[in-house]
């Protein structure tokens, strides 16, 4: 299991940001089109609500990813599982991994950091010791890769 | 045309995200579950080549068994070894590490367009509230 982070500077009060992140209105407004078109977006932010995003690729095909918000701060925190229930990618289907997206007042408006975590892989499943996720952190260190990608509007 | 590159990037996203059966990556995580062998890359990462016995003194295990080790982090491409005179010398060696780095790219390029998008929106809808406000 292992995560990764980004972070984004948005010129929009978090109260904004939020709602783009909590409501089917806003979900829908930027999952998609880019990427092919979102047939539904419906969340429920509330601490054991449920969300569900289904969306086609240019291809015709067709993939949803679901789950249960666990965490719910006004303009502040979203914390949700995350699986996918149609396409994705089938080995990710039985893991349940989790998004949480951080708002932060920031002077131009927020600062926007998101955590894709506890991502499953065939690898992870099939060891025994799941200690690696650590050490996958050190070897970015070693690469000297940027997993936080700032990209100021 | 560049629409269609980004779509499909994120078709290959979605379907090779997880799907890796490549020896040397499972070589490169085999050799990564042993706590002994990460402290040894640990310390490989502070230090820029150690001898085998430097190496081997903090751990409560034979010189021996640190050569085992090493030989599994050799297998995996993750260190090299060499000779000076009588003293054995390692090495971290990076470039294995570059498979496991490269899958989570693919979840990076899943959600980057769409924060990119995200943020574009929240900043429209930002703007429009402002108009109302004045």
């Amino acid at each position: 299991m292992t995560s990764f982070t980004l972070v984004r500077r948005i010129g929009a009060r978090p109260a904004i940001v939020f709602r783009a992140l909590s409501t089917p209105e806003g979900i829908a407004r930027w999952w998609g089109p880019d990427a092919g078109p979102v047939l539904s977006a419906d969340i429920d932010a509330r601490v054991g609500g449920r969300f569900r995003v289904r969306f086609r690729l240019l291809d015709g095909t067709e993939h949803e990813a679901s789950g249960e918000c666990l965490e719910v701060v006004d303009s502040k925190r979203l914390v949700m599982t995350w699986q996918w229930t149609i396409g994705g990618e089938p080995d990710e289907r039985d893991g349940e991994s989790r998004v949480a997206i951080d708002l932060r007042p920031i002077d131009i408006g927020t600062e926007l950091i998101f955590t894709h975590e506890r991502l499953q892989t065939e690898i992870s499943r099939n060891s025994h010791e799941r200690g690696w996720a650590g050490s996958l952190d050190k070897l970015e260190r070693y690469l000297s890769v940027e997993s936080a990608v700032a990209a100021a509007p | 045309m560049l629409h269609v590159d980004n779509r499909s990037m994120v078709h290959h996203t979605l379907f090779c995200m997880v799907k890796y059966s490549d020896p040397q990556l499972n070589r490169t995580f085999a050799a990564l579950v042993d706590q002994t062998r990460r402290a040894i890359l640990d310390r490989l990462e502070r230090e820029d080549g150690v001898s085998i016995s430097e190496l081997a003194k903090p751990f409560a295990i034979t010189l021996p068994g640190v050569m085992k080790h090493l030989d599994v982090l050799e297998d995996a491409g993750l260190i090299t070894r060499w000779k000076q005179g009588r003293t054995v010398t390692v090495r971290l060696r990076p470039d294995p590490m570059r498979s496991p780095l490269d899958w989570l790219r693919r979840y990076e390029r899943f959600w980057s367009p769409r924060l990119d998008r995200l943020a574009k929106y929240a900043e429209s809808e930002e703007a429009k509230t402002s108009r109302k406000g004045r």
